[in-house]
């Protein structure tokens, strides 16, 4: 009787504990999202205005420019910079991933170790360090405010993290298969694409919407080389509200979840393809 | 023939990667090194020809800002980094206890992760405004306090919020991979310790902890590659201050780079911090191959 009692009592605790967990975890975006669709007014007000009284659309219509009340924030040209630039990156990105990660699953080579070592310290660099001498450099070839420039950036940002995640992907698909078609007249060329990619495409999907995610989201060295509309990605747009006299509140909030909700979509997509390649690319090297 | 067209293959796939890193990476690493022996400032293109050798390196021994955010940079980290190892650790242990409605809850734990860290900042210095903010308005509302309560210009509360936001950006990625670690776990070892008579405390220090380790390094590895993401949060939250209260090693250097234009003593800031965070992530990075190693001497 007593264990039963004090079993129960376990449960009635796990499930607090949880419940206290996911309010930290969920309201802080929750609350932002939920300003997003609020007039300035009641987001001002006090005392505060907890239960929404008025929920509208209004601040998008005004960072998109749409309504009367103008922002002076082009939110469509940055959004337009980050799809173009976050898109491109994680194309090539995933290319020359692709082709990397291969080498280290299937190949053993001199300077292996050293190798995915070095690859792997070279992410380490802290942003805005690696921007001091990108940024001199990237004046000299022009390629300050402009996309090209953030795109190489964000390739080569993207480059470790992504030979990491399809190196464990390969290396789960047992070598034996493309063999076997070796073996029966294909070229190691023809193996990988018909036997090795398919095996490994949900997983290289993830490495891209990671990839794609970390270019979305990078905010330290896009501050410093971006410079206007023409380049200008999201999260550097979002500075633009602070910069302003007065805080917008409302069109700050709208404006994050314009740069969640794409986040949010695709980490759901690909949740467990991620939590694999992380744990299986580490572990069982 | 073939093998010796076999033994170049590896490292024709890799060339496009090393390329990358070399243009990107290694090059500018160079320049940079270069850069930090002169006196360079943006405003006199010409000075950086003029090379002063270790001179802003010595100067960077005198600057007390400098130390003061070096310091600070390693609090921030040693308080930041264990409390997400620990609370990621509660978190798994506790997600793994319940059996129902186990996989939404993972999908829940993995959205702060994904959340930009200039989104996290923003969304906290929304929260932790004294004003309009919903941590105040809440305590207020509930008549915790009567006054407003300046989280994010008192000097010792901005760095709380600082560390708290970071803290919920973070924690996830712990959880998250402590969780799969107990997923993996083989359950036979456990009931043979309960058999024998092992405590929980037991069965906890010396079976469980010791299998999720490499997850935990797993973790580690991956928040040291991006532990100066930390400037964003910094930069839209405080910009540094009160009073340079919350300044870290990142916001300085872009404070004296950028703001101040001396790139050379900026490079030279930039370097010491590279190399912390280059030490910091191959001082893991072994400890996952070793443990590795020992993983798949076990499987």
């Amino acid at each position: 009787m007593t264990s039963l009692h004090k079993r129960q009592v376990k449960a009635v605790l796990t499930w607090i504990a949880t419940f206290i967990l996911m309010i930290v975890m969920c309201v802080p975006g929750l609350w932002v999202v939920l300003s997003g669709f609020r007039p300035n007014r009641e987001i001002l007000a006090k005392p505060p205005v907890w239960i929404p009284e008025d929920l509208t659309l209004d601040n998008f219509a005004a960072i998109f420019g749409l309504s009367d009340a103008q922002v002076a924030i082009p939110v469509i040209d940055y959004f337009a910079n980050s799809m173009i630039i976050a898109v491109t990156s994680t194309a090539i990105a995933l290319l020359v991933g692709m082709s990397g990660g291969y080498a280290f699953a299937r190949f053993r080579f001199g300077g292996k170790n050293a190798l995915f070592l070095g690859l792997m310290l070279s992410r380490a660099v802290p942003g805005i360090a690696l921007s001091l001498p990108v940024f001199i450099i990237w004046s000299h070839l022009g390629l300050i405010d402009a996309p090209m420039g953030l795109i190489i950036v964000y390739v080569a940002l993207n480059v470790p993290f992504t030979i990491w995640l399809i190196d464990g992907f390969f290396r789960q698909i047992p070598k034996e298969l493309s063999e076997a078609a070796q073996v029966d007249g294909c070229t190691r060329w023809q193996a990988f694409w018909k036997i090795e990619f398919p095996l490994a495409r949900s997983g290289i999907a993830s490495a891209g919407v990671f990839a794609f995610l970390t270019s979305w989201n990078e905010y330290a060295l896009a501050s410093q080389l971006t410079r206007s509309t023409d380049s200008k990605t999201l999260p550097v747009g979002l500075m633009d509200f602070t910069a302003q006299f007065t805080i917008d509140w409302a069109g700050m909030c709208a404006m994050a979840v314009i740069i969640i909700i794409p986040a949010l979509i695709l980490t759901f997509l690909v949740q467990k393809h991620l939590i694999a390649g992380l744990t299986f690319g580490g572990v069982k090297g | 023939m073939r093998w010796r067209a076999e033994k170049h293959t590896p490292y024709l796939l890799l060339s496009p990667a090393i390329l990358t890193i070399l243009f990107v990476v290694a090059v500018p690493l160079v320049f940079s090194l270069y850069t930090s022996l002169t006196p360079y400032r943006l405003t006199k293109p010409d000075s950086i020809n003029q090379f002063i050798g270790l001179r802003n390196y010595e100067r960077l021994l005198d600057d007390t800002k400098f130390w003061w955010a070096f310091g600070r940079t390693i609090l921030f980290l040693t308080i930041a980094l264990n409390l997400e190892f620990l609370l990621g650790l509660g978190i798994a242990l506790l997600i793994n206890r319940i059996t129902w409605g186990q996989r939404t809850l993972r999908t829940i734990m993995m959205f702060p992760m994904m959340f930009s860290p200039i989104l996290v900042g923003f969304q906290f210095k929304f929260i932790f405004n004294d004003n309009i903010g919903i941590l105040n308005n809440a305590l207020q509302s509930l008549g915790l306090t009567d006054g407003a309560i300046p989280w994010l210009v008192e000097r010792d509360l901005a760095m709380f919020s600082i560390i708290f936001a970071e803290v919920w950006m973070s924690t996830s990625v712990f959880a998250i991979l402590l969780l799969a670690g107990l997923f993996a776990m083989p359950k036979d070892p456990l009931e043979a310790a309960k058999v024998d008579g092992c405590t929980p405390w037991q069965v906890f220090r010396h079976i469980t902890l010791p299998f999720i380790m490499p997850f935990a390094y797993i973790a580690m590895t991956i928040r040291s590659l991006d532990v100066a993401r930390a400037y964003d949060i910094v930069d839209v939250m405080t910009g540094g201050g009160p009073a340079g209260r919350t300044e870290l090693l990142w916001t300085l250097i872009a404070r004296v780079g950028y703001d101040n234009a001396k790139m050379g003593q900026a490079n030279a800031m930039a370097y010491v911090s590279t190399i912390l965070s280059i030490l910091f992530t191959w001082y893991f990075f072994t400890k996952l191959v070793a443990a590795r190693r020992y993983m798949g001497g076990a499987a």
